[in-house]
């Protein structure tokens, strides 16, 4: 038995929140007292791949093929799995995740849970909690089956670092055709920005920024802060900004150290993409708005006044 | 073209949740039950087509006779008729084999289902769904057109999207803006009563998972203000207080 963890690049570089999974699934490893891998695939350097050692994993096996499409992915994670005697899988929640990880399941006829956000509880049974209703709830869950797929959430455990170094294997895989049938004929990316999901930080605008000629406000103290930006739904309905920036129950669902929603009324949907945040800041010209009960911090005032002080204050403190 | 949309029956984005029999069981008092938004995109999104290109939408659910409701509300907005599958939809895996088994031998030229549920939100369901059935599947789909027997695609990726392109038959988890939430109209209402809808009973699955408890996530503390004449204090506050900065 042992245990591998996929873990995602965005460029050549490992993601965070697959470190963190990583550490995630070497701590459940060593509760089990099995091995635990880690499969990258991705276009990356040794360097990257050794350094997962830093976070528990023994052996990296590593397919280098960036293009490879998803379906494809579950198959090869399957084989890769098969090859080391891994009956549990660990993923990092992702959208990318997201739309191949469960096929994985099936191939493996695995127990699956998404949105784990706790070590899992190894007492002879293997019991997790995971998120449901949109963060509104949790479900503690026993995984009967001898396999089994997770998907772990952002901030789900305190990564333990060391100076260990993962040795590194590069294997090689053939998809079947049907996994590569699609073909990808276009790929439109909003370059250099910082990834929603990813950010330790996120500075949200809504309609209360009356237009998208106003987001500049947002995205400087963004910068200041090292933050990516986000919306409310009407801001991206209204194409102020890109569908992939708005945060809520039909969008994106975050969980930064720091959620700053400026201009946003903080209606349930709302929060249901950001009540897991650590810390929550709200600026809104109006004392009533709702979000201020949800928040950590309020400011009650006008944000185009606000916003360029906070700035400023921001670049002060940070350098 | 004949088309499958696969729809939950879940409690309206605005509900209270709560939990009773010692934190067993959800508390379904006062909540008022939806088709899941991005189902709902997705049974948009079908009507549409074959409002445009001929054929049929099927709905289907996995769940208890309380579902009716929903699925008879699908059948108002538009869908031609309606299977449930008799049972307690816990477990993603167990979904997505009554499914597969309903639609084997159906031949569908499309499954669409939403990208996630609002209650279990696992995105899980199309993936298994298309393994099971030897079929591609995509998620989440932003836009969808077919043209003969080929679907081209808007796939979100993190950060943007690609455009894709695949034969049909497939399976897609949809989000917005696939299409817009349709109304139903007073003879769709009228009709829904009358549109079969066929009931049928589950295959078992062992080791299905079963939640044994439920919890809430615990309150924040209250908030605090920051004057708006000196909002700098707000990063001493994110500093020295709550330590996140
Ligand atoms: C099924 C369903 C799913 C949904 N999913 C989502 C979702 O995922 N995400 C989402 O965001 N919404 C979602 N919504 C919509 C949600 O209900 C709200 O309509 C939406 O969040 C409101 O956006 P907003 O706060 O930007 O706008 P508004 O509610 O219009 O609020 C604007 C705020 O800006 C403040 N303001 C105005 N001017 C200023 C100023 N100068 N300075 C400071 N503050 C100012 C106002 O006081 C007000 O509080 C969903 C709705 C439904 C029905
Ligand atoms: N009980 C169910 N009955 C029918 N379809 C379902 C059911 N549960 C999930 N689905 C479909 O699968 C999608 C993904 O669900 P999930 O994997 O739970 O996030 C949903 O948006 C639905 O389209």
């Amino acid at each position: 038995m042992s245990i591998i963890c996929y873990v995602e690049c965005a460029g050549s570089t490992i993601k965070k929140s697959s470190l963190e999974c990583a550490s995630f699934a070497s701590q459940v490893a060593s509760k089990l007292g099995v091995r635990a891998y880690a499969i990258v695939i991705a276009n990356t350097d040794n360097a990257q791949l050794e350094m997962l050692g830093n976070y528990g994993i023994a052996e990296v096996l590593h397919i280098d093929d960036a293009q490879m499409l998803p379906m494809a992915r579950a198959s090869a994670i399957y084989d890769a799995s098969k090859s080391i005697n891994a009956n549990i899988v660990i993923f990092p929640k992702s959208v990318s995740v997201d739309g191949f990880a469960s096929r994985l399941a099936v191939k493996m006829k695995a127990n699956m849970v998404s949105n784990v956000c706790e070590l899992p509880i190894t007492d002879g049974t293997f019991t997790v909690k995971r998120s449901l209703y949109t963060g509104k709830a949790f479900a503690i869950t026993e995984l009967k089956s001898e396999n089994k797929v997770l998907v772990v959430k952002k901030n789900a455990v305190q990564p333990i670092v060391t100076q260990d170094k993962a040795s590194v294997k590069k294997i090689s895989f053939q998809p079947q055709e049907t996994d590569t049938a699609l073909k990808v004929t276009e790929v439109v990316k909003s370059s250099g920005d910082l990834l929603l999901t990813e950010a330790e930080i996120v500075v949200s605008g809504g309609r209360g920024m009356k237009g998208p000629e106003n987001w500049h406000l947002i995205e400087n103290l963004a910068k200041a802060l090292g933050a990516a930006t986000g919306c409310s739904k009407p801001v991206s309905d209204m194409d102020w900004r890109p569908h992939h920036e708005h945060v809520g129950q039909t969008g994106v669902k975050v969980s930064p150290n720091i959620y700053i929603a400026v201009g946003i009324s903080g209606a349930i949907q709302h929060l249901a993409g950001v009540n897991t945040s650590k810390c929550i800041v709200v600026i809104n010209k109006d004392p009533e708005a709702p979000f201020f009960k949800a928040a950590d911090y309020g400011i009650v005032g006008d944000a185009f006044e606000i916003l360029p002080k906070l700035t400023d204050a921001a670049k002060k403190i940070l350098t | 073209m004949k088309i499958l949309v696969c729809i939950t029956h879940v409690p309206d984005t605005t509900s209270k949740i709560s939990f009773v029999e010692n934190d067993t069981k959800f508390n379904t008092s006062g909540v008022q039950y939806i088709i899941g938004p991005y189902d709902e995109y997705a049974l948009s999104r079908a009507i549409e087509l074959r409002d445009m290109a001929g054929g049929t939408v099927t709905v289907i659910n996995v769940g208890s006779a309380d579902a009716e409701v929903t699925i008879r509300k699908a059948l108002a907005i538009g869908a031609d008729d309606a299977v449930r599958v008799n049972a307690d939809p816990a477990d993603a895996y167990f979904v997505a084999l009554q499914i597969s088994e309903y639609a084997k031998n159906e031949n569908f030229d499309l499954i669409l289902m939403g990208r996630e549920s609002i209650d279990f939100n696992g995105n899980m369901v199309h993936g298994m769904v298309g393994e099971m059935l030897g079929l591609p599947s995509l998620s989440p789909i932003m836009k969808l057109d077919i043209q003969g027997s080929t679907a081209t695609m808007w796939k979100e990726i993190e950060g943007g999207k690609e455009v894709v392109t695949l034969n049909m038959p497939l399976v897609a988890g949809c989000q917005e803006p696939i299409a817009e939430w349709k109304l139903p109209n007073m003879k769709g209402i009228m009709s829904a009563r009358t549109k079969p809808l066929k009931v049928i009973e589950p295959v078992a699955v062992a080791d299905a998972i079963v939640a044994s408890k439920y919890e809430l996530p615990a309150a924040r503390s209250g908030v605090k203000m920051v004057d708006a004449a000196t909002p700098e204090k707000l990063f001493e506050l994110l500093k020295n207080e709550a330590k996140v900065l």
